[in-house]
């Protein structure tokens, strides 16, 4: 395959993954916005999300202190934003466009007209009242696009450098939302912390999961677990990087077994996630093994493009 | 008063006696609900075409008018062959002019015209093609002024686009009309991207072997054929590859592939030549490969169309067309030319500006319909501002009587109404053959009156259709559901 068809499909991959992950974060701060008053207590929501998806100073600069209005704006529409729910789309349109004869005609046109909506979206459709039903709609999208192409793509390279890209965003965005509330997980559960890790497990669908897992009431070293290391959640980290290494070896089997740094640094980075302790975790420190693994995981992007996009 | 192809709807002329009927008898509301149907399937597919320099959506489509129009097997027969006829001296007329120059010895065609030409190549000097065609895909752009009197209006022996909509128009139909696809006997086109494959892969390299690795080039997603180029390059299962997707090492041509690189042996190149490589032409193109041209004089690599085609579908050049067709296959030509005017001749010029009134101005090296005067639309001061053009750069211009374009009925804002539409078929060459897909791309102009069918000019397109015998009338046809359409 085209090496630059190949980064298109990685981004497309990416960037609709980015976009449903946002407005999973969206409609949980929505959810502790509205539940602030009651706990008593401050809820920084808008804040803790501008830092999870990494735009935080960049909106400071713009807005000041984060209020919901401006930072749903910011999230949702701002073209200068481009980890922004529309700016997401449209890359990810802009990259299907460029790619099109690798796609096929469910995830164009799933994608086509979701962009037909978004891309003159009046304020009134995102804002206020309108955020649930909106973010709601963003991940039926997003999830239509992904089952558009399980259902309909030919399992060759193109599919493997989309499920790539999802899969390393999914495990940059799991790894940015744990360390935003690595300080929560770090402590010992009052009504607001209970709140706020019923909130973390929200923001990649895994409340109802933990229950099933665990069947226990929440708590902070569990849900470290969850979302570090337990294999059957989907958004888990350690799901997340062993997808990574499972698709990056397929593609290297597709090419009579040509490896590079990539492959090794995603084995390496799985089996530490496989064979990892959550106490150990825990007492080395949380938010240092997060910021570890997220700057690993961008060496890893890195890595991929260099062997495969830019060699 | 201008020739109306399918007639008076008391007596359509033979082709169109089924189209008549079933205009008479489809509710006017049922055709605009089918237009809004196949709209949405256009927008769907993704078909768009963007146009420079009006703003506005840079994703619009061109609209699509269902009524087809219709070419009985007869006509066809008498345009395929001349455009067989016209291609074949085309080529030919690049071949000499990169080669021996005999036209231009024999002075049939003036030096000048030729040599000093914008489009000349002066790399292609000396240098023949593989199997010595140099316009591999060609479209001639026809328009019609009666039942027996068809014109070529101009070549286009560079980059023709618009294929894409042929193919997608036919589509288009037999999914929203079924019965009245099926009511007629109508050539198929859906075989051109297999014909436009076997053309460019007989274009390889002898060393390629019978397997060549063929690619499209393309400008990249902001050019307005962008879907079109993916579209064949879809159709024929062969890549899409912008300059950056190419190198060239050691005079060869290869992709960057997640693979590793790998050689190409034929490029369809949708880009102009100027582009094509900045160390041969302009080196400040980003669209090009460096050193393809070196690749391609070394016999590696094929570029379908050749280098320096700009000079045979050059305007100032369309009226020597029918000389060459005489002078090289010694035969008269089956197409008329409409008569030109070159202003560069002093008697021509005079002519000109004089009957400004009555004439169609062209830029002899524009296209798309950019930068041109049709005298009896034009306002006096619109006239008067091509006069003072004419006088300056009088080599810059050509022009032709205003003929009176042939309509079609077309749905409009106001019903059905007769528009101007003209045609352009491609025709797709090799050292042996020539292919034709029968039929061509109908363009319309959809404003009233207007002759102007450029899709950069408001213009819209339809299906046409060659048919293999008369339609077969409603009565004949085993009726199973409840609505004819």
């Amino acid at each position: 395959m085209l090496s630059r068809t190949a980064d298109c499909l990685f981004w497309l991959g990416r960037y609709t993954e980015r976009a449903a992950n946002v407005a999973r974060g969206l409609s949980v701060a929505w959810r502790m916005a509205g539940l602030s008053a009651s706990l008593g207590a401050a809820v920084d929501e808008w804040r803790s999300l501008l830092v999870a998806t990494g735009v935080e100073p960049a909106f400071l600069t713009r807005h000041g202190l984060p209020r919901q209005e401006t930072a749903v704006d910011f999230l949702v529409r701002d073209p200068d934003n481009p980890s922004g729910i529309i700016p997401c789309f449209g890359a990810a349109r802009q990259n299907a466009r460029t790619v099109r004869t690798a796609l096929t005609v469910d995830m164009w046109s799933g994608l086509n007209d979701s962009w037909a909506r978004l891309r003159n979206l009046p304020d009134s459709d995102f804002q206020g009242e309108a955020l649930p039903g909106f973010l709601d709609w963003v991940r039926e999208r997003v999830l239509l696009f992904n089952g558009a192409a399980t259902d309909t793509m030919l399992r060759g390279e193109a599919w493997l450098f989309v499920q790539l890209g999802t899969a390393l965003e999914r495990a940059d965005n799991t790894a940015r939302l744990l360390d935003v509330k690595h300080n929560l997980l770090s402590g010992h559960g009052g009504t607001v912390d209970h709140a706020q890790w019923q909130a973390v497990l929200q923001s990649v669908s895994a409340l109802r999961a933990y229950h099933w897992v665990y069947r226990d009431r929440l708590d902070a070293a569990r849900i470290a677990e969850l979302l570090i290391l337990r294999p059957e959640l989907p958004r888990s980290l350690v799901a997340c990087m062993g997808r990574v290494a499972e698709l990056l070896e397929r593609i290297a089997q597709g090419q009579g077994g040509r490896r590079g740094e990539c492959h090794r640094l995603a084995g390496e980075l799985h089996a530490r996630l496989l064979y990892g302790r959550v106490s150990d975790i825990l007492e080395d420190g949380l938010h240092e093994f997060l910021t570890e693994t997220i700057g690993r995981t961008a060496d890893l992007g890195r890595e991929i493009e260099a062997f495969y996009i830019r060699a | 008063m201008s020739f109306d192809e399918m007639g008076e709807p008391a007596a359509a002329r033979a082709a169109y006696a089924e189209i008549a009927a079933w205009l008479r008898h489809t509710a006017p509301e049922r055709l605009l609900a089918k237009r809004a149907e196949a709209e949405l399937l256009f927008r769907r597919v993704g078909i768009t075409f963007a146009v420079y320099g009006e703003g506005g959506d840079p994703e619009r489509l061109i609209p699509f008018d269902i009524i087809p129009r219709i070419l009985a097997r007869a006509e066809w027969e008498r345009l395929s062959a001349g455009l067989e006829q016209r291609v074949r001296a085309l080529n030919a007329f690049l071949a000499d002019c990169y080669g021996p120059r005999r036209i231009l010895r024999e002075g049939l065609v003036p030096e000048a015209l030729v040599l000093a030409n914008a489009q000349y190549r002066p790399e292609m000097e000396g240098f023949r093609p593989p199997g010595g065609v140099y316009t591999h895909i060609a479209g001639i752009d026809l328009v019609r002024t009666g039942p027996d009197e068809f014109w070529v209006l101009e070549d286009n022996c560079r980059t023709p686009s618009g294929v894409s909509y042929m193919l997608e128009n036919r589509e288009a139909m037999l999914r929203l009309f079924p019965g009245l696809c099926s009511r007629h006997r109508i050539a198929p086109v859906n075989t051109y991207p297999e014909d436009l494959l076997a053309t460019l892969k007989a274009a390889a390299p002898e060393r390629a072997g019978p397997d060549p690795t063929v690619c499209i080039l393309t400008p990249g997603s902001f050019n307005s054929a962008y879907y079109e180029h993916c579209f064949l390059a879809d159709e024929m299962g062969v890549e899409v590859v912008e300059g950056q997707d190419l190198f060239v090492e050691d005079q060869k041509v290869f992709m960057r592939t997640t693979a590793g690189p790998k050689r190409v042996d034929v490029i369809y190149r949708r880009i102009d030549d100027d582009y094509l490589d900045p160390r041969a032409f302009r080196p400040d193109s980003m669209l090009g490969v460096p050193g393809l041209m070196a690749a391609y004089k070394a016999g590696n690599v094929a570029l379908a169309n050749a280098p320096g085609c700009g000079i045979a579908d050059d305007k100032a050049i369309y009226p020597y067309v029918p000389d060459m067709i005489r002078f090289y296959l010694s035969e008269e030509p089956r197409l008329a030319n409409v008569p030109t005017f070159l202003c560069e001749r002093e008697a021509d010029r005079s002519h000109v500006l004089a009957n400004l009134d009555k004439l169609v101005v062209k830029l002899a090296a524009g296209s798309g319909g950019y930068g041109m005067l049709i005298g009896p639309h034009a306002t006096k001061a619109e006239r008067e501002d091509f006069a003072m053009r004419i006088k300056a750069r009088p080599a810059d211009y050509i022009a032709q009587p205003t003929l009176a374009l042939s309509t079609v009925p077309t749905l409009c804002g106001e019903g059905i109404a007769p528009r101007h539409v003209d045609l352009r078929p491609f025709v797709l060459s090799t050292a042996e053959t020539v292919r034709i897909a029968p039929g061509g791309l109908t363009r319309v102009a959809l404003r009233e009156g207007s002759l102007v069918v450029n899709s950069s000019q408001g213009g819209g397109t339809k299906d046409t259709w060659v048919l293999e015998g008369d339609p077969l009338p409603l009565s004949q046809v085993q009726w199973q559901g409840a609505v004819p359409c």
